[in-house]
């Protein structure tokens, strides 16, 4: 709502109010996220330099001695985020494109319903199948294949990220007015050569935010990868081995009994605070792409 | 044009089209392949867990024997969790959707409060996690109880709650609130009696959407310290707690094949409940958007 109803006088009632401090609430959870990160973050790097908390090469806070190299855990990260786009984008993007550009509009109705429910499904339960069902699958075809495997985390997170995908693609595919296929069509081009020359290309970078925020979901994603993937950082370009990643470190601390103001309990917000940062990069890299495309749009 | 060009062209046009056909082939493959993937992971937890899942197993406490245990303490501690975080996050989240949809002008403040609530939902879950175990845990000394779980999971699903309302508001058309307003009705009155009814279906599959975000939701609460070995159902919000994500990660994580067994039966239970949810939301939403 624009102009002429919002210069409506809003009576001073209480309501008026009440409403203005609940959306402060938002700007109050983002200052307390960056305050708790900063302050424990720093009690950290008081112990630990920060050259040696970027470039070590070990990561073993609870042993003696002590490690504080976070490269293991971004390492076993990165492996979960490539592996799971390598799955999820080409998948993501093939069905946005048959449910946005072939499938009529009867067969949209009933499939898209079909994938968003994918989404529905909690990550503990993706845990759970690749514990189960895909590491079992794995070792049948690669007997050397450990119960915990960094293969087994990304196909999980993969099929998890998959509903973002084609989702948000659809909806920048969808964007694309429908002139420019007429266009196309009116030169005698075939469906397959609207797709490919004229829409996705029109969409790219609608397509483009969809592939960053779902990567972003899957650095952040926690309890398939706890589950799947194991708990053990290492620096290590095999994904038959086990590993571990920056948020199923965060949960591995939890589970045990770690009192406040140690370093160990220090280390869980000095890698989220990391986290926070990533993630939070690759959300404004998504929205830059979105802001290009609407602005283009008018 | 000579006969020997017409042949390549009708060539060239044939293969043209076979490209076509083969890319559909390819596109509906990849979006069957994602379909089969559901489908996989619900049959596969469905044979391991159907065995477990009696009455007794709803009824029992967790146990060190497999076949004893039981989802009572997940099941009771979820429904304390979600109820509580229902009663939090929907006013909270209503209220600043009015505010930034209806109540405020577009001025710099409300521009930043949207970015801030669009930053939010794509933080990970498990810093919100770290935020409860920082604040409600340790700082205002809640403990590790349902109503620090809550909290956390109110702040979690907040952002979405605001976002879905403010699009339901944002779709109801602005001369039902010229009508109302034109009528010498105050804004506030047109908010509650016009605007907010007119959104409802909208804002409703954003809730339900959202508590089923918040009821699948386990890396926050294992964050604040929820309890995975729980022999008690809570009696109120100062107790312990622990909830069925919880309790699934905790039998998944265990070695023995009967422990997997209970998890998938507990997951069979966790899954009825929130794809039953989505479906609601879904349905719901469908047909708020052909009526409009």
């Amino acid at each position: 709502m624009i102009d002429a109803l919002k210069r409506i006088r809003w009576s001073e009632s209480p309501l008026t109010v009440v409403c203005f401090l609940a959306a402060l609430v938002s700007i109050l959870t983002t200052a307390g996220i960056v305050l708790v990160l900063a302050v424990e973050t720093l009690g950290f790097f008081r112990e630990v330099s920060l050259a040696e908390f970027l470039t070590g090469r070990e990561w073993a806070p609870m042993f003696k001695p002590q490690h504080f190299g976070v490269l293991p855990l971004v390492a076993g990260t990165a492996m979960i985020a490539v592996g799971s786009a390598i799955i999820a984008i080409p998948l993501g993007l093939l069905s946005a494109i048959y449910l946005s550009e072939y499938a009529s509009p009867g067969v949209r109705r009933v499939l898209k319903p079909i994938i968003e429910l994918l989404a529905g499904v909690p990550t503990v339960v993706y845990g759970y199948f690749g514990l189960t069902m895909v590491t079992p699958l794995l070792q049948r075809f690669f007997p050397e294949v450990g119960v915990f495997n960094a293969a087994s985390g990304a196909i999980v997170v993969g099929i998890m990220i998959l509903p973002t995908v084609s989702s948000l693609c659809e909806d920048a595919l969808a964007a694309v007015p429908k002139e420019m296929r007429y266009g196309g069509y009116g030169i005698g081009s075939t469906k397959f050569e609207v797709t490919t020359r004229i829409v996705v290309p029109a969409a790219l970078s609608g397509i483009s935010a969809a592939f960053v925020l779902a990567i972003s979901r899957a650095v952040g994603e926690t309890m398939a990868v706890t589950l799947a993937a194991g708990m053990t950082p290492k620096l290590t370009m095999n994904p038959g081995e086990s590993i571990q990643t920056m948020t199923a470190y965060i949960v591995q601390v939890s589970l045990g009994d770690t009192p406040a103001g140690t370093i160990v309990y220090q280390t869980i917000f000095a890698v989220g605070a990391l986290l926070f940062l990533i993630t939070l990069g690759m959300n404004i890299l998504a929205r830059r792409f979105v802001v290009r495309y609407s602005l283009k749009d008018q | 044009m000579s006969q020997a060009n017409e042949t390549i062209v009708r060539r060239r046009l044939r293969s043209r089209k076979r490209v076509e056909k083969l890319f559909g082939v390819v596109c509906i493959a990849a979006l069957i392949l994602s379909a089969l993937l559901l489908f996989a992971l619900v049959w596969g937890v469905a044979k391991d867990g159907v065995g477990r899942l009696n009455w007794s197993f709803i009824d029992s406490f967790p146990s060190r024997i497999a076949s004893r245990a039981g989802i009572k303490a997940a099941l009771a501690g979820t429904l304390w969790i979600i109820g509580l975080t229902i009663l939090i996050a929907v006013p909270i989240g209503l209220a600043s959707a009015v505010y930034l949809e209806e109540v405020a002008p577009k001025n710099r403040l409300v521009r930043f409060i949207e970015l801030n609530v669009a930053n939010l939902a794509g933080v990970p879950s498990i810093l919100y996690g770290l935020l409860g175990l920082a604040v409600f845990v340790r700082w205002m000394d809640l403990g590790r109880t349902v109503l620090a779980g809550a909290l956390t999971l109110s702040l979690l699903i907040l952002p979405m709650i605001i976002i879905t309302a403010q699009e339901a508001l944002r779709a109801v058309p602005r001369a039902y609130r010229e009508g109302s307003l034109a009528l010498g009705t105050t804004p506030w009155r047109t908010t509650l009696k016009i605007t907010l009814p007119c959104a409802l279906p909208g804002i409703l599959t954003g809730v339900i959407l959202s508590v089923s975000r918040a009821m699948g939701e386990t890396a926050p609460l294992i964050t604040i310290g929820a309890l995975t070995y729980v022999a008690f159902t809570p009696t109120g919000p100062n107790d312990g707690f622990t909830a069925l994500p919880i309790q699934i990660f905790n039998w998944a994580s265990r070695p023995q094949a009967s422990f997997h067994e209970n998890a998938a039966a507990a997951i069979i239970v966790l899954l009825a409940v929130l794809l039953g949810m989505n479906l609601i939301a879904i349905v719901l939403r469908d047909r708020a958007r052909r009526k409009a």
